[in-house]
């Protein structure tokens, strides 16, 4: 069975955890981080905003891409030396929930936390990206708590009856 | 057609000011009154280029990533504070340009490196390059456009922009809270290693805190403080060109000639299209008067027209027409033209078209976020800013 790991800057921990104690079988574990092109943009826009600036002063975009590439190598090979068995890194830039959909085309589990806000449980405690992952993900998904999860005394009581 | 890539405005804007003058749009009286009310404008703006080019030679940057990352300790909501007094204490002293181009790729590589999500910090950097930049009149070249029409000095203008800067930096800041609840409530171990500790940059600070001294005494000896900011650049520049890390050519490209260029044109096409008609028309818009309704309105107007033509040229439009209403007025266009942007990617509706941004795609931004929080801090900013205006026009006087 191949097994996806989505890794997210915040969260990642608990997603090898999950991945280390529930997919020991797995044929292989691929660890998955998707760069968002947009905080780069939102640089370039910045200096687009500066008027007669261009050629002469640096676009920060061009650097914001390269230090992107160079941190999610570096969560990458944190990630797999905290999973501790061999596995594939895969690096990809997109829209973060789409591309994380393609990944898991042909894999038989996919693993992600949680990334909204956890605070209060319900269905805010998964964001946009998560939210559109766990409707769309063409395999069965292993959904973590980032933090651990919540006691069982923390569910809400039930609705009165009418 | 499109432009290409980097080539720079003032290959524009200069023959645009060429043919204005050639063809009678502005007289030739008009023309020279405006270049000798920018020329010192201009000079003053090389030398603030020159000085925060040189405080990242120096490793000022450098330093406040290191401060950042230690103080913050992975926490994203203390990396958030962090980056807001960093990015707006910059702004205020060494420009706008020094927050996006220096600073923002040193708080994305923080970021990073803390295992933090880098989307509100980076957002933070390029909202406080506009909100931060009220403070001094060196903050932003709308600023130092005003302050040359204001009549104000240095310090005065520093006194009555203070409240409205830290009213404006506040309300960011609560709507980055709030927005980017999200991205800032999930922390994860970046590396181990904390970075080794920040060398500081003693000879930089040292030198900015001088200048910044200049500016006090020369404003008081009746001195243009464009000279302190000069005497700063100079022994930046000076100390890198004695241990060979700058040459005379990299003094003369951090001064950005082509970009004065540039200032000098539009200031010039601008001032004709004012004086044929754009006046008038503009003239009856703006509220006269200095209550606090007709601050508000000036504030949103000059935000308006900076989200639709870009601040520069709307500074450079309404100028004029508050100058005479007095120096509140003038502080009122520079509220809207510096927080306004905020509202559209890129600063303005004409700069999307002109680099055709939103057909390009490749840039990946979701523009309708970026609207949304633009839509909630804008507005909190910039009326927040003119109330704390005008109270400080009430205590502080003109």
């Amino acid at each position: 069975m191949r097994v996806i790991v989505w890794l997210v800057e915040g969260t990642w921990p608990a997603c090898v955890d999950a991945a280390r104690g529930y997919a020991r079988d797995a044929s292989e574990v691929v660890l998955l981080h998707v760069d968002e092109p947009g905080v780069a943009g939102l640089a370039h826009g910045a200096f687009a905003g500066l008027l007669g600036r261009a050629g002469s002063e640096p676009d920060p975009e061009r650097r914001l891409v390269e230090l992107g590439g160079t941190s999610a190598a570096e969560l990458l090979a944190a990630a797999e030396a905290r999973l501790g068995r061999p596995c594939t890194r895969l690096e990809r830039v997109g829209r973060v929930e789409r591309e994380v959909v393609a990944a898991a085309g042909d894999a038989g589990l996919l693993v992600l936390a949680r990334d909204g806000d956890r605070s209060r449980l319900g269905p805010h405690s998964l964001g946009r990206a998560a939210r559109f992952v766990v409707d769309h993900a063409p395999c069965p998904v292993l959904l973590v708590w980032s933090e651990g999860a919540p006691d069982l005394r923390t569910m809400p009581p039930p609705p009165p009856h009418p | 057609m499109i432009r290409p890539r980097g080539l720079p405005e003032a290959v524009l804007a200069v023959p645009a000011a060429g043919i204005v003058v050639a063809t009678g749009a502005i007289s030739l009286g008009h023309a020279r009154a405006e270049a000798e009310q920018l020329g010192p404008v201009v000079g003053f703006l090389a030398a603030v280029l020159v000085l925060a080019h040189f405080c990242d030679v120096e490793g000022l940057f450098h330093a406040c990533g290191a401060w950042m990352a230690r103080w913050s300790g992975g926490r994203p909501v203390r990396l958030l504070t962090a980056v807001f007094a960093l990015a707006s204490v910059i702004t205020a002293v060494l420009s706008l340009d020094a927050t996006v181009v220096l600073l923002t790729p040193v708080v994305f590589a923080t970021a990073a490196r803390s295992g933090v999500r880098a989307k509100p910090h980076v957002y933070a950097c390029t909202h406080l390059s506009n909100t931060a930049s009220l403070l001094l009149p060196v903050s932003n070249l709308t600023n130092l456009l005003a302050f040359a029409a204001s009549g104000l000095s240095f310090t005065r203008f520093a006194a009555l922009m203070v409240l409205p800067w830290l009213v404006a930096i506040g309300a960011e800041y609560l709507v980055f809270r709030r927005f980017f609840a999200r991205d800032l409530s999930s922390a994860a171990p970046g590396s181990e290693d904390p970075g080794e500790p920040p060398r500081l940059p003693v000879f930089a600070l040292v030198t900015v805190a001088c200048t910044l001294a200049g500016f006090v005494l020369a404003s008081a000896g009746g001195i243009d403080p464009a000279w302190a900011a000069c005497a700063g650049a100079l022994v930046l520049a000076g100390r890198a060109l004695l241990r060979r890390r700058a040459t005379p050519v990299t003094v003369v490209k951090a001064a950005a000639p082509a970009f004065l260029a540039f200032v000098l044109a539009l200031g010039i096409v601008v001032r004709a299209v004012v004086d044929n008609g754009l006046a008038d028309a503009l003239g009856q818009v703006l509220p006269g008067g200095t209550g606090l309704p007709t601050l508000l309105g000036i504030a949103v107007l000059a935000a308006v027209l900076a989200n639709i033509v870009n601040n520069l040229p709307a500074v450079l439009v309404l100028l004029p027409l508050a100058a005479p209403t007095g120096p509140g007025a003038v502080l009122a266009v520079l509220l809207g033209v510096n927080i306004g942007p905020n509202l559209t990617y890129a600063g303005s509706l004409a700069t999307l078209l002109w680099r055709r941004i939103v057909h390009q795609h490749d840039h990946g931004v979701d523009l309708g976020e970026f609207t949304r929080l633009g839509l909630l801090a804008v507005p909190a900013a910039l009326c927040g800013a003119v109330v704390a205006l005008w109270g400080a026009l009430q205590v502080v006087g003109t």
